[in-house]
């Protein structure tokens, strides 16, 4: 029963990054969106947290931003809306840490 | 309705300085009467939401802290307390209500309703659920 | 699949709604059923049809109210959350006596059990906050 793991804060102001990444299981997806978005920047407090798991970014919160795609953590993939929804769609359930 | 799911409302969030606690007690409240197999994870600052002894007379707002002692009487018996969140709050068991429920299936014994539980048992928890809620 | 949809703060103050309703638009998109749109808390403001955003912005209740239009939407604004921060409807007028309404159109006031409905008659519940 995979879940996707929302979040939606920057990890600069809030907890709710390392919460979610201690709640994730093999299998589990990660969606950053709003300013979750930040969290996926290399060379930021987070980006060590997030490699090597199964992250995804929303891309028009990223360009709404000013990240360029070059300065996401290596394997963070960039997903539309659509790609949303399809995240939403291919695991069991969701969960929004906000 | 034959269609029971797992639902788990999962709290993060202190009481009174914002109202996300209160609402979503009510959505639990509410919820009980449609059935579901309910369980409920208190984790992060949500873990404040159960601490005894809150008097919220000096600040105009109710205290809705009693209605967590009533939620055995709606069959929400599963309440999860990270043990993690906890700690790093330097709270014990001893500083939160003592929450029970009485188990018709054995002649009403009084049980408790909380189960201390670390990060990566929550997180299996979670996986079995069905539906999250998050307020 | 099926989708409930949590809007947990207002317009403007937050982008909960603004990502809430893009998702909803792109899951309609693909083909996808939206069986609810539920707003709580301060979400319940997505729904006063007196809001007056300037000319170069959008319009978060309006749009809202276009997108329940064009899909036969079900937008439902939680009655206790309603009545605490005054977002009111014909019925609510006349049981507590206000003496104006302002909800949008393609918006209803009903109760909790509506979110608890979604969660038990939906695919996935995906919920926008704080």
């Amino acid at each position: 029963m995979s879940i996707l793991h929302l979040v939606n804060k920057s990890p600069y102001e809030r907890d709710s990054l390392d919460t979610a990444v201690d709640y994730m299981l093999d299998g589990d997806t990660m969606l950053l969106i709003e300013d979750g978005v930040y969290a996926a920047m290399s060379g930021g407090k987070a980006a060590s947290k997030i490699s090597g798991m199964k992250v995804s970014v929303l891309g028009p919160d990223l360009a709404a931003r000013g990240i360029s795609e070059e300065k996401l953590v290596d394997g963070v993939t960039v997903v539309d809306y659509a790609g949303f929804v399809d995240l939403v769609e291919s695991n069991d359930k969701v969960q929004s840490w906000l | 309705m034959s269609n029971i799911k797992k639902f788990m409302y999962v709290n993060r969030r202190a009481p009174y300085g914002t109202i996300y606690a209160w609402e979503s007690l009510e959505v639990v409240l509410i919820g009980a009467a449609f059935e579901q197999d309910v369980s409920l994870a208190f984790i992060d600052d949500g873990v404040y939401q159960l601490v005894k002894g809150q008097d919220t007379a000096g600040i105009g707002m109710k205290n809705f802290s009693p209605t967590y002692a009533a939620l055995g009487d709606y069959e929400v018996t599963k309440i999860y307390v990270e043990k993690e969140s906890l700690e790093e709050r330097g709270l014990t068991l001893d500083d939160l209500q003592h929450l029970v429920w009485e188990d018709e299936d054995d002649d009403w014994a009084e049980k408790d309703s909380i189960r201390l539980v670390s990060c990566a048992e929550l997180a299996q928890v979670f996986a079995e659920q069905e539906v999250m809620f998050n307020f | 699949m099926n989708l409930t949809i949590q809007v947990n703060e207002g317009p403007y103050q937050h982008q909960a709604s603004d990502s809430a309703y893009f998702f909803t638009k792109a899951a309609l998109e693909k083909g996808h059923e939206i069986f609810r749109v539920f707003f709580y808390h301060d979400g319940v403001n997505n729904g006063t049809r007196l809001t007056t955003p300037p000319q170069d912005d959008r319009n978060v209740v309006k749009r809202w109210s276009e997108l329940a239009a064009e899909h036969d939407l079900d937008l439902v604004i939680c009655v206790a959350a309603a009545q605490r921060r005054g977002i009111v409807d014909d019925g609510e007028a006349e049981r507590n006596k206000k003496d104006a309404t302002n909800i949008a159109p393609g918006f209803r006031i009903s109760g909790l059990g509506q979110l608890v409905e979604g969660g038990i008659q939906s695919d996935r519940l995906v919920v926008f906050g704080d």
